[in-house]
């Protein structure tokens, strides 16, 4: 098929093109699934964030 | 070429580059201000950042050139990219790795296994590896830039190599380091479209789809006897099995660089920046399909420009580029495309190395002052600013000097070895600190010693593609490699030491104890 006879090779391509329709498919599905952390959870981030942001800095 | 436009063409490139930096830094608000104000960074950006830090100047000259010479084999290479590098990088690493990453407030990959396994020795010993092995793969990222310059201009490659060398640090230097993503963002777009384009017309010019490969695979008779003894079938067919080349191309350039990613200290710091798992969850849409283009593309032109060569020339892809793997692409670019692609390609070149070099070097300089000074001395007062800034510069000089260095035909060698290396030692141990609730700290520090020792032991007695150069295995045992029956001296040092750190990792588990229950549970907090 399209001038490729090998099937390892054939495969090969058919895996690449399921893999990026998986990842499209994965992506659209859960576009607005994760909610923003709350909370506890939120405060960590934050406090990671501002670290991250100092070590930045120095750099 | 016109010297006089290309010069103008990437000073225009280095000024918006330039203006997108200082916006960027311009409206950045402070951290706990973005957090609490809702927003997020576009998806598209988040993801196109992570794409050009993935996809280096190796990956487009050193592995488009590879399927130049293996064929389009190495489509298994991209199937593992997109399936390994970004379908389960973020969906089954990414979140785990940034919700232990904040819970611990680790900051860089060595002190995320450190805080993990509770041990400062663990850090060290990591951010010392990566000081000491990631310049072999900046230095390969160098002379992927380097060779084209080379190509285009038909200049000197040592020449080539300090221009190139010399844009990327002044970049660096001028706060490249910071990874501001509106510039990778842009970086990623004009590699994404370059590579695009190169695909589109290489198909026009050859034939269309169907016509170009059937022409391609029509071409097998060619390959010299040399090459057909060795395993090679034709440049639309896989290598014969169990051959030499079978050997090489699937445990070195496909397994080793297709699984390698996922414990790439560069790309893993990325998760623990994004504000939430949505982002994730978005980045692998944009993610899947940038890479796609950016490796399926290049490794399919790759392949094709034998046809190119022989339709012009009489010759191989490998013999117009005077038997230099690494001047394939060049040479196909210079020879194939418009003058004017030549210039965006030379743009898509410098992005690809400036987005990739710039997160070598920021882990590397982390790695030295961060992870390896300030845990080796915490009770000095020792500057680690300083200290990280001089890894960076000391990183930028010995990649350089190791640009010059290293012989032909290098840049996916390299690569896979550095790979290799970081896949055998840090993938069981961070595997396990993601999801092996019962792996203990001992364990942890001798997978990671395993993992190294035996990939430095492959190198140097096992694997003659580097023991030969290397001499060490000569000069004890009298021969190239310690063990000279096939298939041993070929495959991949990768699938020799992985096994073994996985081994060493479960069986010490079971044999030690003192699992800390109330810190696993400080890390795991959060996780469903």
């Amino acid at each position: 098929m399209f001038g490729i006879e090998d099937p390892v090779i054939f495969i090969g391509y058919l895996l690449t093109v399921l893999s990026l329709i998986l990842c499209i498919v994965y992506g659209a599905v859960n576009w607005n699934k994760g909610d923003d952390p709350k909370g506890e959870d939120l405060e960590t981030d934050v406090q990671w964030a501002e670290k991250e942001e100092e070590i930045e800095s120095q750099i | 070429m016109d010297t006089f436009t290309l010069g103008l063409v990437v000073i225009a490139y280095l000024l918006a580059i330039g203006y997108l930096g200082y916006k960027g830094y311009k409206h950045t608000v402070n951290a706990r201000d973005y957090l609490l104000a809702g927003s997020n960074i576009h998806p598209f950006i988040m993801a196109m950042s992570y794409g050009a830090t993935f996809i280096s100047t190796s990956a487009i000259i050193g592995f488009g050139g590879i399927a130049g010479i293996y064929g389009m084999g190495l489509i298994w290479l991209t199937f593992l990219n997109i399936f390994v590098g970004i379908f389960i990088a973020f969906v089954f690493f990414g979140r785990r790795t940034r919700k232990i990453g904040h819970n611990l407030d680790a900051h860089t990959f060595p002190e995320f296994l450190g805080k993990r396994f509770q041990s400062k020795g663990i850090q060290t010993t990591c951010g010392a590896i990566i000081f000491i092995a990631m310049p072999l793969y900046a230095a390969v990222v160098l002379i992927g830039g380097a060779r084209f310059i080379e190509s285009i201009f038909n200049i000197d490659f040592s020449i080539a190599l300090i221009f190139f060398s010399l844009v990327i640090a002044a970049y660096v230097i001028a706060g490249g380091l910071k990874g501001v993503m509106y510039t990778d963002a842009l970086q990623a777009t004009i590699m994404f479209l370059s590579l695009f384009f190169l695909l589109v017309v290489t198909y026009v010019k050859l034939g269309g789809i169907t016509g170009a490969h059937e022409a391609l695979t029509n071409m097998a008779a060619l390959v010299p006897e040399s090459l057909q003894a060795q395993g090679h079938m034709g440049w639309t067919v896989f290598p014969k099995f169990n051959s030499g080349w079978w050997w090489a191309l699937t445990t070195s350039i496909i397994l080793g660089v297709g699984i390698g990613v996922l414990a790439q200290p560069q790309l893993v710091v990325r998760f623990m920046t994004v504000k939430s798992n949505r982002e994730l969850n978005r980045a692998v849409l944009v993610g899947g399909i940038f890479i796609f283009v950016a490796t399926g593309f290049v490794f399919t032109v790759g392949a094709l420009t034998n046809l190119h060569f022989y339709n012009e020339t009489g010759q191989l892809a490998i013999q117009a580029a005077q038997g230099n793997v690494d001047l394939i692409i060049p040479e196909y670019i210079n020879s194939a495309m418009p003058s004017w692609f030549v210039y965006l390609f030379m743009l898509a070149l410098l992005s690809a190395g400036m987005s990739t070099l710039s997160s070598q070097f920021h882990t590397m300089g982390t790695a030295l002052g961060r992870d390896v000074v300030q845990n080796l001395f915490p009770n000095k007062k020792i500057n680690t600013m300083m200290i990280t800034r001089l890894g960076v510069v000391v990183a930028i000089l010995v990649s350089i000097s190791i640009g010059y260095q290293l012989p032909i035909s290098i840049i996916a060698r390299g690569t896979a070895i550095f790979f290799g290396i970081c896949a055998a030692t840090f993938l069981p141990a961070y595997f396990a600190a993601l999801y092996w609730k019962r792996v203990t700290r001992a364990a942890a520090k001798w997978s990671i010693y395993t993992g190294l020792l035996a990939s430095v032991f492959a190198l140097a007695f096992m694997h003659q593609k580097e023991s030969a150069p290397l001499g060490i295995c000569k000069a004890i045992f009298g021969k190239d490699a310690l063990f000279d029956t096939f298939p041993w001296m070929i495959v991949d040092p990768m699938l020799i030491a992985m096994p073994l750190s996985i081994i060493v990792l479960v069986v010490v588990s079971y044999l030690t104890s003192g699992i800390d229950e109330e810190h696993l549970e400080k890390c795991m907090k959060g996780i469903k």
